[in-house]
């Protein structure tokens, strides 16, 4: 037996609030579904996903949907964690989007991100009939995600209408859909960066090593720093690499995620940079540069 | 990012243990458009360092394109996140922003002024500890000040922050501060009883009182705002409440376990503690308390944990776990306090859905009381809902739930209404109390039973019901019979409908369902006049069937006699005594009987009255042969 448990900590509040919505949508949904991007904040939720239904083994499968342009690292995590917890793993890639070659040194971030993650996550709901779908979101992200509530609905055609969205009230949520709508579930919206770094150390949760520094290959690309991680990038480009001392603040498609240099190879170190630094962890990603509004009208589109 | 600290650069790792532990205060900032509600956060979050660099740069960019503050930079815009509130300068929905500092980590609900979107503020209030609200010096207490507090206190806000904005705008005059303070002290007496109220003079813009004490305000002598957000306690009276948990999903990995999982609402819970599960009941005592990682030697609230019993205890989702020597109540009539969310307005007599807790059952308004103006917290009179409109319900379900009062306990008393056709939520309500208890009353056995009362009285007890239009002479032909009975030495009593309307009956108007209500009352005093051995005459218009029937089966066999004054509209709108068919047809009175609400006519009644050719007399005198015809008269 534990010790006697005193105050809550906002953590233990936060992990609380998250199991609590969890638990709702395996009791309410037909069809749930965890997409697990296999970054940090899926880490996160997919930790407490075992902690919510313990002892049993969470009663979803996880959906990943592949851009084919994502760090080999990340793959290689994904497939393993997934085998080690003993849930069912679906990846969905668009096929289509593929079949047109496009990536993101050929056709920009834009398309490739609205074509093969945005598309294809559309694709894999419609095709596999899922009526909730956790999402890693946070709301510290974003504005409009901070404006975004924990049981997001979505209509039929995927769409979020962020003018109308349906109260939520205490922790009532309300996950009544009809045919064909659907719900985006965000779980840890109310935690910040720092609360997940923090809970990965305080639970020891084990992260893809691109987030710790290491000397990896690097090429200057459209005012970032672009690991080599496949012959896929342009040769011209890929021999401008060079060694450095980098890691990932967050992790995406590998041509699209800026690394930042560091030597930080704990997590306290780690935690340290990020409270001394004086960027936001979006910085690194190209998507959310293009319009002040971009989130927002991505999310409109059917974006996570 | 983050407050500064010397030991982040310092000893991360005495820093992360310091951070790790501290405690966690949700608030909202409210008040009217143009307070500075916006400015105030990102104030708060500017101060303690919570902007980053790249962030200020897009702000910079944001204010001189959308911003309201010239060069200078629009806090306001790092908090009015959607394009349409960019657009309009206008916050829609409430945002929810995260701060910290050395002693607290903050989650702070920014939430709408505009009265259109009230529904979005209440979401914000719902799941906070503490609300600022925020005043312009210049304009003092406005109408959405009042209703703020209001829609605050009553979801159960027990700390307000009286934030007198704009100071630097009134000299700083203390003046104008301590007036403001008054008037609202005032006003706040209307509110919920218990509520802490701290007012702070200071300038969002330019930062007095925010963070330290401004040297503008040397006659104030509290705290800064942060210094009081930083150390007010956090009223944790859940932990001392009984123990409530809903059950959210029961837990069966293998046939070897069986555990309910929920989050404790209040209260708290050891192995071997005895619990009941309601609705149905059932007492068991606690085995474990699990949750992953190792059992708990005892579960708080505020914890998701999954429990199991010493029994096996039959046990579902929505059903709630109590403390069994001080369980909740169990009822299916609840009178409780709606805020209407949907733009289709609240109809008495509709069935919506109710989730409370991990329940969801079918559940009819059967009656709308009276609505609270939000503005002036005054009752008025309504016969439906609006969008942001508060109203006094009473609901019935289709089956018991457990509850608490909302204002003893927010997580077993708060539910939501969802509409079943769009699957919208359309309401929040907040629980009073039962109109029946299910569990607790019982009926006491007397020991002078009613046999004995009525054969005190030499009679057997009965109830006359005299049912017709307005004006078809049911009065009038009961007072007659009335007195024929009381010469004959008969005990009897008349329960007229206009009489009752005036005390019992009063809170009751003429639209359908208070047609219901007010003969389910009569019925229920005729029932136990006769139970106190009276022959009881009822006169009341009683317009439909169903009613009727249900005040016939309420009475024990032939005991009920229902009597048609069978008056046809023509001559009682000609005899019109009372004035009344004519201020109807005028359109005066709505929902009249035989006008513009129907009468049906009694299909078997017991005695058929006609008036056109008898006198009242006479029909009295028709009314006793039949009663002694069925010996109803005998001792």
């Amino acid at each position: 037996m534990g010790p006697l448990v005193s105050d809550l900590t906002h953590l233990d509040r936060l992990e609380a609030e998250s199991i609590h919505i969890m638990r709702e949508v395996a009791a309410e949904a037909e069809n749930p579904v965890m997409l697990y991007s296999v970054g940090k904040d899926s880490a996160v939720m997919l930790h407490l996903a075992m902690k919510a239904f313990y002892p049993s083994v969470p009663p979803f499968p996880l959906m990943h949907v592949d851009t084919t342009w994502k760090f080999s690292e990340m793959i290689k995590f994904r497939d393993r964690k997934a085998a080690e917890i003993g849930m069912d793993l679906i990846v969905h890639s668009n096929q289509e989007g593929i079949d047109a070659g496009v990536g993101p040194f050929t056709h920009g971030s834009a398309v490739h991100t609205d074509i093969m993650k945005t598309q294809g996550l559309i694709q894999a709901l419609d095709k596999y009939k899922f009526d909730v779908a956790f999402g890693g979101a946070r709301r510290d992200e974003e504005k409009s995600r901070a404006k975004e509530r924990v049981f997001s609905f979505r209509t039929a055609e995927h769409r979020w209408d962020p003018k109308n969205q349906r109260p939520e009230l205490w922790n009532v949520y309300n996950a009544r859909i009809r045919k064909g709508e659907s719900i985006r579930c965000f779980p840890i919206s109310n935690w910040t960066e720092l609360d997940i770094w923090q809970y990965i150390r305080r639970e020891q949760i084990e992260i893809v090593p691109l987030y710790y520094a290491a000397k990896r290959p690097v090429v200057e690309w459209e005012g970032s720093q672009i690991m080599v991680d496949d012959e896929r990038m342009p040769e011209e480009l890929r021999k401008t690499a060079v060694e450095k001392y980098v890691r990932f603040r967050t992790l995406g498609c590998y041509p699209l995620t800026g690394a930042v240099e560091s030597e930080a190879d704990t997590l306290e170190e780690i935690i340290q940079e990020m409270l001394l630094t004086t960027s936001s962890e979006r910085q690194g990603r190209t998507i959310d540069r293009d319009q002040a509004a971009s989130m927002e009208k991505k999310k409109q589109e059917g974006y996570f | 990012m983050s407050h500064q600290s010397d030991l982040i650069a310092d000893d991360i790792n005495a820093y992360l243990e310091a951070h790790e532990n501290k405690s966690l205060l949700r608030f909202i900032t409210c008040g009217s458009v143009d307070d500075g509600k916006s400015t105030l956060i990102g104030r708060l979050l500017y101060d303690s360092k919570m902007i980053f660099e790249d962030q200020l740069e897009a702000l910079e960019s944001d204010s001189k394109r959308h911003g309201t503050q010239g060069d200078q930079i629009d806090f306001a815009l790092l908090v009015d996140g959607l394009a349409a509130e960019r657009e309009q300068g206008i916050t829609i929905d409430v945002a929810y922003r995260f701060f910290s500092t050395d002693r607290r980590k903050f989650i702070v609900a920014d939430t709408p002024g505009h009265e259109q979107y009230t529904r979005n503020m209440a979401t914000g209030a719902s799941t906070a500890d503490l609300a600022i609200l925020m005043i312009d010096a210049r304009k003092g207490i406005l109408t959405q000040t009042r209703r703020h507090s209001f829609i605050a206190s009553s979801l159960g806000i027990r700390k307000l922050i009286l934030c007198i904005n704009k100071m630097d705008l009134v000299e700083y005059d203390e003046a104008v501060f301590n007036n403001i303070e008054q008037d609202f002290l005032e006003f706040a007496n209307e509110l919920n009883a218990g509520i802490e109220i701290q007012a702070i003079p200071v300038s969002a813009l330019a930062g007095d009182n925010i963070t330290s004490i401004s040297d503008n305000t040397p006659w104030y002598t509290g705290p800064s705002l942060m210094e009081y957000l930083e150390t007010v306690p956090v009223g944790d009276e859940r932990k001392a409440a009984p123990f409530r948990m809903p059950v959210q999903w029961v837990n069966r990995p293998n046939l070897d376990f069986r555990g309910f999982s929920g989050q404790i609402a209040s209260g708290s819970i050891k192995p071997g503690d005895k619990i009941k599960t309601l609705p149905s009941a059932k007492e068991t005592t606690v085995e474990r308390v699990v949750v992953h990682g190792g059992d708990l030697a005892e579960g708080i609230a505020g914890q998701s944990v999954t429990l199991t019993f010493a029994d096996e205890v039959d046990t579902s989702r929505g059903d709630v776990i109590c403390a069994a020597n001080d369980p909740a109540e169990v009822s299916d009539q609840f009178q409780a306090r709606i805020l209407w969310m949907s733009d289709d307005a609240m109809l008495p007599g509709r069935r919506y859905l109710l989730k409370t807790g991990a329940k969801t059952v079918t559940a009819l308004v059967s009656g709308l009381k009276y609505r609270i103006d939000v503005n002036d917290l005054q009752d008025r009179p309504a016969k439906t809902l609006n969008l942001n409109e508060v109203g006094v319900c009473t609901l019935s379900l289709d089956q018991a739930i457990a509850f608490d009062p909302y204002d003893v306990n927010r997580e077993t008393g708060g539910f939501i209404l969802i509409d079943r056709l769009t699957n919208n939520t359309v309401g929040l309500g907040m629980l009073d109390f039962a109109l029946r208890r299910a569990g607790n009353i019982h009926w006491q056995a007397l020991d002078v039973d009613r046999e004995t009362l009525a054969s005190q009285k030499d009679q057997k007890p009965a109830v006359l019901w005299f049912t017709g239009l307005s004006g078809s002479g049911k009065s009038t032909i009961a007072n007659a019979l009335q007195k024929k009975l009381f010469s004959m030495g008969k005990h009897t009593f008349v329960l007229d409908g206009d009489n009752v309307r005036h005390g019992l009956n009063r809170d009751l108007g003429f639209t359908d369902e208070d047609r219901v209500e007010n003969i389910r009352r009569v019925s229920s005093v005729a029932k136990l006049m006769t139970d106190a051995g009276l022959i009881t005459l009822v006169s009341f218009i009683s317009p439909f069937r169903s009613e009727r029937r249900m005040a016939r089966n309420l009475m024990s066999e032939g005991e009920f006699i229902e009597i048609h004054v069978d008056t046809p509209l023509s001559v009682a709108e000609e005899r019109d005594v009372k004035g009344l068919y004519k201020r109807a047809r005028a359109g005066e009175i709505k929902n009249f009987t035989g006008i513009d609400s129907p009468y049906e006519a009694p299909k078997d009644p017991e005695i058929t009255i006609d008036t056109v050719n008898n006198t009242p007399e006479s029909a009295a005198d028709e009314i006793v042969r039949w009663m002694e015809a069925k010996g109803l008269l005998d001792a």
